[in-house]
Protein backbone atom coordinates (compact mmCIF):
# COMPACT_ATOMS: atom_id res chain seq x y z
CA UNK A 1 0.00 0.00 0.00
CA UNK A 2 1.37 3.66 -1.01
CA UNK A 3 1.66 5.65 2.35
CA UNK A 4 0.68 8.59 2.71
CA UNK A 5 3.02 11.12 3.35
CA UNK A 6 4.32 14.54 2.29
CA UNK A 7 7.24 12.84 0.43
CA UNK A 8 4.80 11.30 -1.65
CA UNK A 9 2.54 13.74 -2.18
CA UNK A 10 5.20 16.37 -3.80
CA UNK A 11 5.83 12.85 -6.09
CA UNK A 12 2.54 12.48 -6.93
CA UNK A 13 2.08 16.26 -7.89
CA UNK A 14 4.71 15.50 -10.97
CA UNK A 15 1.82 13.32 -12.16
CA UNK A 16 -1.10 15.78 -11.51
CA UNK A 17 -2.11 13.23 -8.80
CA UNK A 18 -3.37 10.55 -11.70
CA UNK A 19 -1.02 7.54 -10.61
CA UNK A 20 -2.54 7.24 -6.78
CA UNK A 21 -3.29 3.95 -5.45
CA UNK A 22 -7.06 3.18 -5.13
CA UNK A 23 -7.73 3.30 -1.11
CA UNK A 24 -9.62 0.06 -0.89
CA UNK A 25 -10.56 -2.37 -3.62
CA UNK A 26 -14.08 -3.23 -5.00
CA UNK A 27 -14.02 -7.31 -5.07
CA UNK A 28 -16.36 -9.60 -5.73
CA UNK A 29 -17.59 -11.77 -2.75
CA UNK A 30 -15.54 -15.07 -1.98
CA UNK A 31 -17.47 -18.21 -1.58
CA UNK A 32 -16.54 -18.41 2.32
CA UNK A 33 -14.69 -15.93 4.94
CA UNK A 34 -13.37 -16.80 8.24
CA UNK A 35 -15.16 -13.85 9.94
CA UNK A 36 -18.11 -11.71 7.48
CA UNK A 37 -18.84 -8.56 9.20
CA UNK A 38 -22.65 -6.85 8.11
CA UNK A 39 -22.61 -3.08 8.08
CA UNK A 40 -19.72 -0.88 6.49
CA UNK A 41 -20.00 1.75 8.91
CA UNK A 42 -17.19 2.83 11.40
CA UNK A 43 -17.73 0.19 14.07
CA UNK A 44 -17.84 -3.17 11.13
CA UNK A 45 -14.79 -1.26 9.49
CA UNK A 46 -13.23 -0.78 13.24
CA UNK A 47 -13.46 -4.43 13.71
CA UNK A 48 -12.50 -5.90 10.55
CA UNK A 49 -9.63 -3.67 10.94
CA UNK A 50 -8.46 -4.85 14.54
CA UNK A 51 -9.25 -8.23 13.78
CA UNK A 52 -6.61 -8.42 11.05
CA UNK A 53 -4.36 -6.28 13.19
CA UNK A 54 -4.86 -7.68 16.63
CA UNK A 55 -5.55 -10.80 15.85
CA UNK A 56 -3.98 -11.80 12.33
CA UNK A 57 -7.48 -13.20 11.12
CA UNK A 58 -7.57 -11.08 7.26
CA UNK A 59 -9.93 -13.97 5.54
CA UNK A 60 -12.45 -11.09 7.05
CA UNK A 61 -15.36 -9.58 5.23
CA UNK A 62 -17.43 -6.50 5.70
CA UNK A 63 -20.78 -6.38 4.07
CA UNK A 64 -22.45 -3.07 3.17
CA UNK A 65 -25.98 -2.75 1.69
CA UNK A 66 -24.42 0.93 0.29
CA UNK A 67 -21.51 2.59 0.36
CA UNK A 68 -19.28 2.44 3.37
CA UNK A 69 -19.60 5.82 5.59
CA UNK A 70 -23.08 6.23 4.22
CA UNK A 71 -24.63 5.70 7.78
CA UNK A 72 -24.53 7.24 10.77
CA UNK A 73 -20.67 7.18 10.46
CA UNK A 74 -21.00 9.93 8.24
CA UNK A 75 -24.20 11.49 9.62
CA UNK A 76 -23.06 12.17 12.89
CA UNK A 77 -22.03 15.87 14.57
CA UNK A 78 -18.41 13.66 15.42
CA UNK A 79 -18.45 14.96 19.67
CA UNK A 80 -15.58 12.66 21.14
CA UNK A 81 -15.62 12.44 24.80
CA UNK A 82 -15.58 9.87 28.01
CA UNK A 83 -17.24 12.28 30.38
CA UNK A 84 -19.79 9.36 31.97
CA UNK A 85 -20.48 8.19 35.46
CA UNK A 86 -20.41 4.23 35.33
CA UNK A 87 -17.47 2.60 34.90
CA UNK A 88 -18.81 0.23 32.09
CA UNK A 89 -19.02 3.44 29.87
CA UNK A 90 -16.40 5.82 31.54
CA UNK A 91 -13.53 2.84 31.52
CA UNK A 92 -14.27 1.43 27.81
CA UNK A 93 -14.20 5.05 26.54
CA UNK A 94 -11.49 6.56 28.13
CA UNK A 95 -9.66 3.23 26.41
CA UNK A 96 -10.93 4.81 23.00
CA UNK A 97 -9.71 8.15 23.64
CA UNK A 98 -6.48 6.83 23.75
CA UNK A 99 -7.28 5.17 20.42
CA UNK A 100 -8.00 7.93 18.75
CA UNK A 101 -4.97 10.30 20.03
CA UNK A 102 -3.08 7.78 18.20
CA UNK A 103 -5.56 7.26 15.19
CA UNK A 104 -3.89 9.79 12.59
CA UNK A 105 -0.48 8.01 13.09
CA UNK A 106 -2.15 3.99 13.61
CA UNK A 107 -4.24 4.60 9.93
CA UNK A 108 -2.07 6.62 8.16
CA UNK A 109 -4.54 8.85 7.62
CA UNK A 110 -5.59 12.38 8.96
CA UNK A 111 -8.41 12.22 10.90
CA UNK A 112 -8.28 15.53 12.17
CA UNK A 113 -9.04 14.19 15.63
CA UNK A 114 -9.38 17.75 17.28
CA UNK A 115 -9.35 17.69 21.41
CA UNK A 116 -10.24 20.40 21.77
CA UNK A 117 -12.18 20.07 24.79
CA UNK A 118 -16.00 19.58 25.83
CA UNK A 119 -18.61 21.90 28.36
CA UNK A 120 -21.65 21.04 29.40
CA UNK A 121 -23.76 24.07 31.05
CA UNK A 122 -25.09 23.58 34.33
CA UNK A 123 -28.07 26.04 35.02
CA UNK A 124 -29.39 25.46 38.45
CA UNK A 125 -27.83 24.74 41.59
CA UNK A 126 -28.82 21.58 41.73
CA UNK A 127 -27.02 20.76 38.06
CA UNK A 128 -24.05 21.90 39.73
CA UNK A 129 -23.84 19.41 42.37
CA UNK A 130 -24.77 17.01 39.70
CA UNK A 131 -21.81 17.70 37.21
CA UNK A 132 -19.45 18.22 40.61
CA UNK A 133 -20.56 14.47 41.25
CA UNK A 134 -19.91 13.08 37.54
CA UNK A 135 -16.91 15.28 37.19
CA UNK A 136 -15.19 13.34 40.92
CA UNK A 137 -16.46 10.25 39.22
CA UNK A 138 -14.33 10.59 36.41
CA UNK A 139 -11.67 11.83 38.13
CA UNK A 140 -11.38 8.59 39.73
CA UNK A 141 -11.31 6.42 37.00
CA UNK A 142 -8.46 8.66 35.72
CA UNK A 143 -10.28 11.06 33.18
CA UNK A 144 -9.60 14.87 33.33
CA UNK A 145 -12.84 16.88 34.73
CA UNK A 146 -12.65 20.45 35.72
CA UNK A 147 -15.77 21.96 37.27
CA UNK A 148 -16.18 25.47 36.15
CA UNK A 149 -18.35 28.54 37.82
CA UNK A 150 -20.34 31.21 35.73
CA UNK A 151 -17.00 33.88 35.27
CA UNK A 152 -14.83 30.41 34.24
CA UNK A 153 -17.39 29.63 31.67
CA UNK A 154 -17.40 33.11 30.68
CA UNK A 155 -14.43 33.85 29.89
CA UNK A 156 -14.18 30.38 28.00
CA UNK A 157 -17.26 30.87 25.71
CA UNK A 158 -18.49 34.86 26.19
CA UNK A 159 -20.98 34.84 23.38
CA UNK A 160 -22.79 32.68 25.44
CA UNK A 161 -26.11 34.37 26.89
CA UNK A 162 -24.23 35.82 30.33
CA UNK A 163 -27.31 38.32 30.71
CA UNK A 164 -28.95 37.98 34.34
CA UNK A 165 -33.36 37.57 33.17
CA UNK A 166 -32.62 34.93 31.40
CA UNK A 167 -35.26 31.65 31.48
CA UNK A 168 -31.84 29.15 32.33
CA UNK A 169 -28.87 30.83 33.44
CA UNK A 170 -25.64 30.02 33.42
CA UNK A 171 -24.45 28.98 36.58
CA UNK A 172 -21.54 27.26 35.17
CA UNK A 173 -20.22 23.75 33.85
CA UNK A 174 -18.36 20.71 33.51
CA UNK A 175 -15.66 20.72 31.43
CA UNK A 176 -13.47 17.69 29.78
CA UNK A 177 -10.48 19.03 28.69
CA UNK A 178 -9.31 16.54 26.16
CA UNK A 179 -12.37 15.87 24.68
CA UNK A 180 -13.35 17.31 20.76
CA UNK A 181 -14.31 16.20 17.67
CA UNK A 182 -12.65 14.42 14.33
CA UNK A 183 -13.51 13.64 11.09
CA UNK A 184 -15.99 11.48 10.75
CA UNK A 185 -15.45 10.67 7.09
CA UNK A 186 -12.17 10.28 7.40
CA UNK A 187 -12.20 7.67 10.23
CA UNK A 188 -14.42 5.35 8.28
CA UNK A 189 -12.11 5.93 4.97
CA UNK A 190 -9.15 5.19 7.10
CA UNK A 191 -10.17 1.75 8.83
CA UNK A 192 -11.40 0.83 5.26
CA UNK A 193 -7.95 1.60 3.18
CA UNK A 194 -6.04 -0.32 6.24
CA UNK A 195 -8.80 -3.23 6.49
CA UNK A 196 -8.09 -3.51 2.52
CA UNK A 197 -4.69 -3.55 2.73
CA UNK A 198 -3.93 -6.26 4.94
CA UNK A 199 -6.42 -8.64 3.22
CA UNK A 200 -10.07 -7.75 4.21
CA UNK A 201 -12.68 -7.74 1.57
CA UNK A 202 -14.85 -4.78 1.69
CA UNK A 203 -17.89 -5.31 -0.51
CA UNK A 204 -20.48 -2.61 -1.11
CA UNK A 205 -23.94 -2.41 -2.88
CA UNK A 206 -24.51 -5.53 -0.96
CA UNK A 207 -27.61 -6.43 1.32
CA UNK A 208 -27.48 -8.89 3.83
CA UNK A 209 -31.10 -10.31 3.53
CA UNK A 210 -30.75 -13.66 5.89
CA UNK A 211 -28.92 -16.02 7.88
CA UNK A 212 -28.18 -19.73 7.76
CA UNK A 213 -28.77 -21.35 11.04
CA UNK A 214 -28.75 -25.10 11.77
CA UNK A 215 -28.32 -26.42 15.17
CA UNK A 216 -27.81 -23.53 16.80
CA UNK A 217 -24.94 -22.69 15.01
CA UNK A 218 -24.01 -20.02 12.16
CA UNK A 219 -23.28 -21.72 8.99
CA UNK A 220 -23.49 -18.48 6.43
CA UNK A 221 -25.44 -15.64 5.31
CA UNK A 222 -27.57 -14.71 2.28
CA UNK A 223 -26.99 -11.79 0.47
CA UNK A 224 -28.34 -9.69 -2.57
CA UNK A 225 -25.29 -11.52 -4.51
CA UNK A 226 -25.38 -14.91 -3.52
CA UNK A 227 -24.95 -16.86 -0.24
CA UNK A 228 -21.51 -16.77 1.75
CA UNK A 229 -20.27 -19.27 3.96
CA UNK A 230 -18.96 -18.62 7.43
CA UNK A 231 -18.45 -19.66 10.97
CA UNK A 232 -18.53 -16.12 12.42
CA UNK A 233 -20.71 -13.15 11.65
CA UNK A 234 -20.46 -9.89 13.46
CA UNK A 235 -23.44 -7.44 13.20
CA UNK A 236 -22.59 -3.55 12.88
CA UNK A 237 -25.58 -2.66 11.18
CA UNK A 238 -26.81 0.12 14.27
CA UNK A 239 -30.09 1.37 12.69
CA UNK A 240 -30.83 -1.49 11.04
CA UNK A 241 -30.24 -3.91 13.91
CA UNK A 242 -34.09 -4.95 14.87
CA UNK A 243 -34.03 -5.50 10.84
CA UNK A 244 -31.82 -8.19 10.83
CA UNK A 245 -32.58 -9.53 14.77
CA UNK A 246 -36.10 -10.61 13.01
CA UNK A 247 -34.73 -12.79 10.50
CA UNK A 248 -32.56 -14.86 13.86
CA UNK A 249 -36.13 -14.51 15.41
CA UNK A 250 -34.54 -12.28 18.17
CA UNK A 251 -36.63 -9.23 19.52
CA UNK A 252 -33.91 -7.05 21.51
CA UNK A 253 -34.44 -4.54 23.26
CA UNK A 254 -34.04 -1.68 20.88
CA UNK A 255 -35.52 0.74 19.40
CA UNK A 256 -35.05 2.88 16.00
CA UNK A 257 -35.47 6.55 16.50
CA UNK A 258 -34.16 9.42 13.93
CA UNK A 259 -31.81 12.29 14.90
CA UNK A 260 -31.15 15.09 12.68
CA UNK A 261 -28.42 17.40 13.17
CA UNK A 262 -27.65 20.65 10.79
CA UNK A 263 -25.39 23.54 9.96
CA UNK A 264 -25.12 27.08 9.29
CA UNK A 265 -23.43 28.69 6.68
CA UNK A 266 -19.38 29.27 7.28
CA UNK A 267 -18.86 31.71 9.65
CA UNK A 268 -15.59 33.14 10.79
CA UNK A 269 -14.13 31.48 13.80
CA UNK A 270 -16.10 32.20 16.93
CA UNK A 271 -16.74 28.70 18.97
CA UNK A 272 -13.44 26.53 19.81
CA UNK A 273 -15.43 24.13 21.93
CA UNK A 274 -17.86 21.71 21.97
CA UNK A 275 -20.68 23.14 24.29
CA UNK A 276 -23.93 21.50 25.38
CA UNK A 277 -27.15 23.49 26.41
CA UNK A 278 -27.82 21.36 30.17
CA UNK A 279 -31.64 22.60 30.09
CA UNK A 280 -32.77 20.70 27.51
CA UNK A 281 -30.93 18.96 24.84
CA UNK A 282 -28.57 20.71 22.60
CA UNK A 283 -25.66 21.03 21.55
CA UNK A 284 -22.81 22.96 19.18
CA UNK A 285 -19.16 23.43 17.86
CA UNK A 286 -17.44 24.66 14.62
CA UNK A 287 -16.47 22.92 12.15
CA UNK A 288 -12.70 23.68 10.13
CA UNK A 289 -14.87 25.11 7.21
CA UNK A 290 -16.51 27.49 9.80
CA UNK A 291 -20.15 25.85 10.18
CA UNK A 292 -21.92 25.70 13.21
CA UNK A 293 -22.71 21.94 13.44
CA UNK A 294 -25.46 21.58 15.59
CA UNK A 295 -27.84 19.00 16.99
CA UNK A 296 -29.89 17.28 20.20
CA UNK A 297 -33.13 15.98 20.27
CA UNK A 298 -34.63 12.62 18.47
CA UNK A 299 -37.62 13.54 16.31
CA UNK A 300 -39.89 11.36 18.83
CA UNK A 301 -41.09 8.39 17.52
CA UNK A 302 -39.82 5.25 15.85
CA UNK A 303 -38.55 6.11 12.39
CA UNK A 304 -36.23 4.44 10.20
CA UNK A 305 -37.16 7.34 7.61
CA UNK A 306 -33.29 8.31 7.58
CA UNK A 307 -34.97 11.99 7.08
CA UNK A 308 -35.95 14.34 9.80
CA UNK A 309 -39.62 16.34 10.22
CA UNK A 310 -39.58 20.09 11.28
CA UNK A 311 -41.21 20.49 14.86
CA UNK A 312 -38.04 19.15 16.05
CA UNK A 313 -35.58 21.09 14.43
CA UNK A 314 -37.42 24.16 15.49
CA UNK A 315 -37.43 23.08 19.23
CA UNK A 316 -33.79 22.04 19.08
CA UNK A 317 -32.40 25.25 17.65
CA UNK A 318 -34.85 27.56 19.66
CA UNK A 319 -32.44 26.03 23.08
CA UNK A 320 -29.75 26.73 20.82
CA UNK A 321 -30.92 30.39 20.32
CA UNK A 322 -31.70 31.05 24.10
CA UNK A 323 -27.91 29.67 24.61
CA UNK A 324 -26.21 31.76 22.29
CA UNK A 325 -28.24 34.27 20.79
CA UNK A 326 -26.26 35.20 17.93
CA UNK A 327 -26.98 32.21 15.80
CA UNK A 328 -30.81 33.55 15.45
CA UNK A 329 -28.40 35.49 12.62
CA UNK A 330 -27.29 32.76 10.95
CA UNK A 331 -28.59 31.25 8.05
CA UNK A 332 -29.21 27.22 7.72
CA UNK A 333 -27.25 25.48 5.04
CA UNK A 334 -27.63 21.98 5.71
CA UNK A 335 -29.52 19.23 7.72
CA UNK A 336 -30.44 15.54 7.80
CA UNK A 337 -30.99 12.43 9.97
CA UNK A 338 -30.03 9.50 10.56
CA UNK A 339 -31.42 6.30 12.14
CA UNK A 340 -30.02 5.20 15.88
CA UNK A 341 -30.04 1.53 17.80
CA UNK A 342 -31.44 3.28 20.96
CA UNK A 343 -31.03 0.39 23.74
CA UNK A 344 -33.69 0.10 26.67
CA UNK A 345 -30.81 1.63 29.51
CA UNK A 346 -28.99 4.28 26.65
CA UNK A 347 -25.83 1.56 26.81
CA UNK A 348 -24.47 -0.46 23.95
CA UNK A 349 -24.39 -4.39 23.62
CA UNK A 350 -21.58 -5.83 22.62
CA UNK A 351 -22.09 -9.56 23.04
CA UNK A 352 -21.69 -13.21 21.99
CA UNK A 353 -25.64 -14.20 21.39
CA UNK A 354 -27.43 -17.88 21.92
CA UNK A 355 -26.25 -18.68 18.31
CA UNK A 356 -22.71 -20.09 18.26
CA UNK A 357 -20.85 -18.04 15.87
CA UNK A 358 -22.93 -14.67 15.79
CA UNK A 359 -22.10 -11.83 17.59
CA UNK A 360 -23.99 -8.71 18.56
CA UNK A 361 -22.41 -4.52 18.01
CA UNK A 362 -25.50 -2.20 18.97
CA UNK A 363 -27.40 -0.13 21.24
CA UNK A 364 -24.80 3.01 20.34
CA UNK A 365 -27.67 5.38 20.64
CA UNK A 366 -26.72 8.69 19.92
CA UNK A 367 -22.71 8.49 21.11
CA UNK A 368 -21.82 5.46 18.89
CA UNK A 369 -19.41 7.75 16.95
CA UNK A 370 -16.81 8.56 19.61
CA UNK A 371 -16.93 4.42 20.51
CA UNK A 372 -15.58 3.90 17.06
CA UNK A 373 -11.90 2.60 18.03
CA UNK A 374 -12.91 0.65 21.44
CA UNK A 375 -15.83 -1.11 20.02
CA UNK A 376 -13.63 -1.86 16.50
CA UNK A 377 -11.13 -2.67 19.26
CA UNK A 378 -13.33 -5.20 21.92
CA UNK A 379 -15.64 -6.50 19.18
CA UNK A 380 -12.71 -7.68 17.72
CA UNK A 381 -11.23 -9.52 20.24
CA UNK A 382 -14.88 -10.89 21.06
CA UNK A 383 -15.18 -12.35 17.32
CA UNK A 384 -11.63 -13.60 17.66
CA UNK A 385 -11.22 -15.32 21.23
CA UNK A 386 -15.14 -16.37 21.12
CA UNK A 387 -15.10 -14.51 24.48
CA UNK A 388 -15.71 -10.70 25.84
CA UNK A 389 -12.90 -8.95 26.72
CA UNK A 390 -13.29 -7.31 30.56
CA UNK A 391 -13.74 -3.61 28.93
CA UNK A 392 -17.13 -4.80 27.20
CA UNK A 393 -17.71 -7.07 29.68
CA UNK A 394 -20.65 -5.11 31.04
CA UNK A 395 -21.92 -4.87 27.83
CA UNK A 396 -23.76 -7.94 27.78
CA UNK A 397 -26.91 -8.89 26.38
CA UNK A 398 -28.37 -10.20 29.37
CA UNK A 399 -28.03 -7.77 31.62
CA UNK A 400 -31.95 -6.72 30.80
CA UNK A 401 -33.04 -9.45 32.50
CA UNK A 402 -30.41 -9.83 35.18
CA UNK A 403 -30.63 -6.05 36.14
CA UNK A 404 -27.59 -4.91 35.90
CA UNK A 405 -28.15 -1.90 33.63
CA UNK A 406 -25.93 0.80 32.76
CA UNK A 407 -28.30 3.55 32.61
CA UNK A 408 -26.66 6.73 32.96
CA UNK A 409 -29.10 9.16 32.82
CA UNK A 410 -31.66 7.06 34.79
CA UNK A 411 -34.21 8.29 32.36
CA UNK A 412 -35.96 4.23 31.96
CA UNK A 413 -37.43 1.97 28.94
CA UNK A 414 -38.56 5.63 26.89
CA UNK A 415 -35.75 5.60 24.53
CA UNK A 416 -37.23 8.73 23.03
CA UNK A 417 -37.42 10.85 25.72
CA UNK A 418 -34.12 12.52 25.72
CA UNK B 1 -45.10 17.72 10.03
CA UNK B 2 -47.34 14.82 10.85
CA UNK B 3 -50.98 15.07 10.57
CA UNK B 4 -52.55 12.88 13.35
CA UNK B 5 -56.41 12.44 13.16
CA UNK B 6 -57.50 12.28 16.81
CA UNK B 7 -61.10 9.87 17.60
CA UNK B 8 -61.77 12.72 19.50
CA UNK B 9 -60.77 15.90 17.90
CA UNK B 10 -59.90 15.27 14.52
CA UNK B 11 -57.14 16.24 11.82
CA UNK B 12 -54.70 18.05 14.45
CA UNK B 13 -50.82 18.82 13.96
CA UNK B 14 -48.31 16.77 16.03
CA UNK B 15 -47.21 19.84 18.11
CA UNK B 16 -50.32 18.67 20.38
CA UNK B 17 -49.26 15.28 20.48
CA UNK B 18 -46.66 13.01 22.99
CA UNK B 19 -45.59 9.77 21.83
CA UNK B 20 -45.99 6.66 23.83
CA UNK B 21 -44.49 3.37 22.21
CA UNK B 22 -45.37 0.21 20.31
CA UNK B 23 -48.90 -0.46 21.66
CA UNK B 24 -48.81 -4.08 20.68
CA UNK B 25 -46.54 -4.77 23.60
CA UNK B 26 -49.20 -6.17 26.36
CA UNK B 27 -48.47 -6.13 30.65
CA UNK B 28 -48.18 -9.85 31.57
CA UNK B 29 -51.99 -10.58 33.45
CA UNK B 30 -51.97 -10.02 37.32
CA UNK B 31 -52.46 -12.81 39.99
CA UNK B 32 -50.88 -15.27 37.32
CA UNK B 33 -47.04 -17.24 37.23
CA UNK B 34 -44.56 -14.86 35.25
CA UNK B 35 -41.82 -15.94 33.80
CA UNK B 36 -38.36 -13.29 33.24
CA UNK B 37 -38.56 -13.70 29.86
CA UNK B 38 -42.46 -12.49 29.79
CA UNK B 39 -41.61 -10.01 32.05
CA UNK B 40 -38.37 -9.17 29.38
CA UNK B 41 -40.68 -8.46 26.76
CA UNK B 42 -43.00 -6.28 28.35
CA UNK B 43 -40.23 -4.16 30.19
CA UNK B 44 -37.43 -3.87 27.41
CA UNK B 45 -37.50 -6.07 24.18
CA UNK B 46 -39.06 -4.60 21.24
CA UNK B 47 -39.64 -4.94 17.54
CA UNK B 48 -39.33 -2.12 16.52
CA UNK B 49 -41.50 -2.51 12.83
CA UNK B 50 -39.63 -1.17 9.65
CA UNK B 51 -43.36 -0.64 7.74
CA UNK B 52 -46.76 -0.66 9.49
CA UNK B 53 -45.95 -0.05 13.57
CA UNK B 54 -49.45 0.05 15.88
CA UNK B 55 -48.29 2.60 18.11
CA UNK B 56 -49.36 5.12 21.17
CA UNK B 57 -50.11 9.30 21.25
CA UNK B 58 -51.51 10.95 23.73
CA UNK B 59 -53.40 14.29 22.51
CA UNK B 60 -51.74 15.63 25.32
CA UNK B 61 -52.17 19.77 24.51
CA UNK B 62 -55.98 19.10 23.28
CA UNK B 63 -58.34 16.60 24.87
CA UNK B 64 -54.95 14.56 26.86
CA UNK B 65 -56.86 11.43 25.73
CA UNK B 66 -54.56 8.60 24.82
CA UNK B 67 -55.06 7.04 20.96
CA UNK B 68 -53.29 4.52 18.87
CA UNK B 69 -52.05 5.11 15.64
CA UNK B 70 -50.85 2.89 13.06
CA UNK B 71 -48.52 4.75 10.96
CA UNK B 72 -45.58 3.66 8.58
CA UNK B 73 -42.11 4.36 10.19
CA UNK B 74 -40.03 4.22 7.24
CA UNK B 75 -42.30 7.22 5.11
CA UNK B 76 -44.35 8.45 8.25
CA UNK B 77 -47.99 7.15 6.55
CA UNK B 78 -50.82 7.35 8.64
CA UNK B 79 -53.44 4.57 8.22
CA UNK B 80 -55.73 4.49 10.29
CA UNK B 81 -56.40 5.80 14.48
CA UNK B 82 -58.17 4.36 16.93
CA UNK B 83 -59.84 5.29 20.34
CA UNK B 84 -57.06 3.65 22.95
CA UNK B 85 -59.76 0.96 23.80
CA UNK B 86 -61.27 0.33 20.54
CA UNK B 87 -61.08 -3.65 19.37
CA UNK B 88 -58.73 -3.45 15.89
CA UNK B 89 -60.21 -6.01 13.59
C1 LIG C 1 -27.34 13.27 13.48
C2 LIG C 1 -26.44 12.37 14.29
C3 LIG C 1 -25.53 12.93 15.18
C4 LIG C 1 -24.69 12.11 15.94
N1 LIG C 1 -23.75 12.70 16.73
C5 LIG C 1 -22.85 11.93 17.39
C6 LIG C 1 -21.80 12.55 18.12
O1 LIG C 1 -21.66 13.78 18.15
N2 LIG C 1 -20.92 11.75 18.79
C7 LIG C 1 -21.04 10.40 18.77
O2 LIG C 1 -20.24 9.74 19.42
N3 LIG C 1 -22.02 9.78 18.06
C8 LIG C 1 -22.92 10.51 17.36
N4 LIG C 1 -23.91 9.91 16.63
C9 LIG C 1 -24.05 8.44 16.69
C10 LIG C 1 -23.10 7.69 15.77
O3 LIG C 1 -23.10 8.27 14.51
C11 LIG C 1 -23.55 6.22 15.68
O4 LIG C 1 -23.79 5.69 16.96
C12 LIG C 1 -22.49 5.34 15.02
O5 LIG C 1 -22.04 5.91 13.82
C13 LIG C 1 -23.09 3.96 14.74
O6 LIG C 1 -22.14 3.01 14.32
P1 LIG C 1 -21.69 2.82 12.77
O7 LIG C 1 -20.78 3.91 12.39
O8 LIG C 1 -21.13 1.46 12.65
O9 LIG C 1 -23.11 2.92 12.04
P2 LIG C 1 -23.46 3.14 10.50
O10 LIG C 1 -22.50 4.06 9.84
O11 LIG C 1 -24.91 3.49 10.44
O12 LIG C 1 -23.20 1.70 9.90
C14 LIG C 1 -24.16 0.68 9.77
C15 LIG C 1 -24.10 0.19 8.34
O13 LIG C 1 -24.84 -1.02 8.21
C16 LIG C 1 -25.36 -1.05 6.90
N5 LIG C 1 -26.45 -2.03 6.83
C17 LIG C 1 -27.66 -1.98 7.44
N6 LIG C 1 -28.39 -3.06 7.12
C18 LIG C 1 -27.63 -3.84 6.31
C19 LIG C 1 -27.83 -5.09 5.65
N7 LIG C 1 -28.98 -5.78 5.75
N8 LIG C 1 -26.82 -5.59 4.89
C20 LIG C 1 -25.66 -4.91 4.76
N9 LIG C 1 -25.41 -3.73 5.36
C21 LIG C 1 -26.39 -3.19 6.11
C22 LIG C 1 -25.83 0.39 6.69
O14 LIG C 1 -25.98 0.69 5.31
C23 LIG C 1 -24.72 1.19 7.36
O15 LIG C 1 -23.73 1.63 6.46
C24 LIG C 1 -24.78 10.70 15.84
C25 LIG C 1 -25.69 10.14 14.94
C26 LIG C 1 -26.51 10.95 14.16
C27 LIG C 1 -27.46 10.33 13.18
ZN1 LIG D 1 -58.12 14.82 21.03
Amino acid sequence: MQKYSIFNLVKNAFSNHENWDLAWKDPTPKEEYDVVIIGGGGHGLATAYYLAKEHNITKVAIIEKGWIGGGNVGRNTTIIRSNYMHDENALFSEFGMDLWRKMSQDLNYNVMFSPRGIINLAHSDAQMNAYARRGNSMRLNGIDAVLLNREQVKEIIPMADFSENVRFPIFGGLMQPSAGTARHDAVAWGYARQADSMGVDIIQNCEVTGFDVTAGKINGIRTSRGNIKTKKVGLCVAGSTNILAEKLNMTLPIETHLLQACVSEPVKPILDRVVTFGAGHFYISQSDKGEMVMGGDLDGYNSYAQRGNLPTLQHVLTEGIAMMPFLSKLKMLRTWGGIMDMSMDGSPIIDKTHIDGLYLNCGWCYGGFKATPASGWTFAHTIAQDRVHELNAGFSLNRFSTGHLIDEKGLGTKTWIS
Amino acid sequence: MLHIKCPYCGMRSQNEFSYGGDASVKRPELNKEISDEEWDNFVYNRKSLRGKHLELWQHLFGCRQWIKVERDTATHEIFNTYKADEEIT
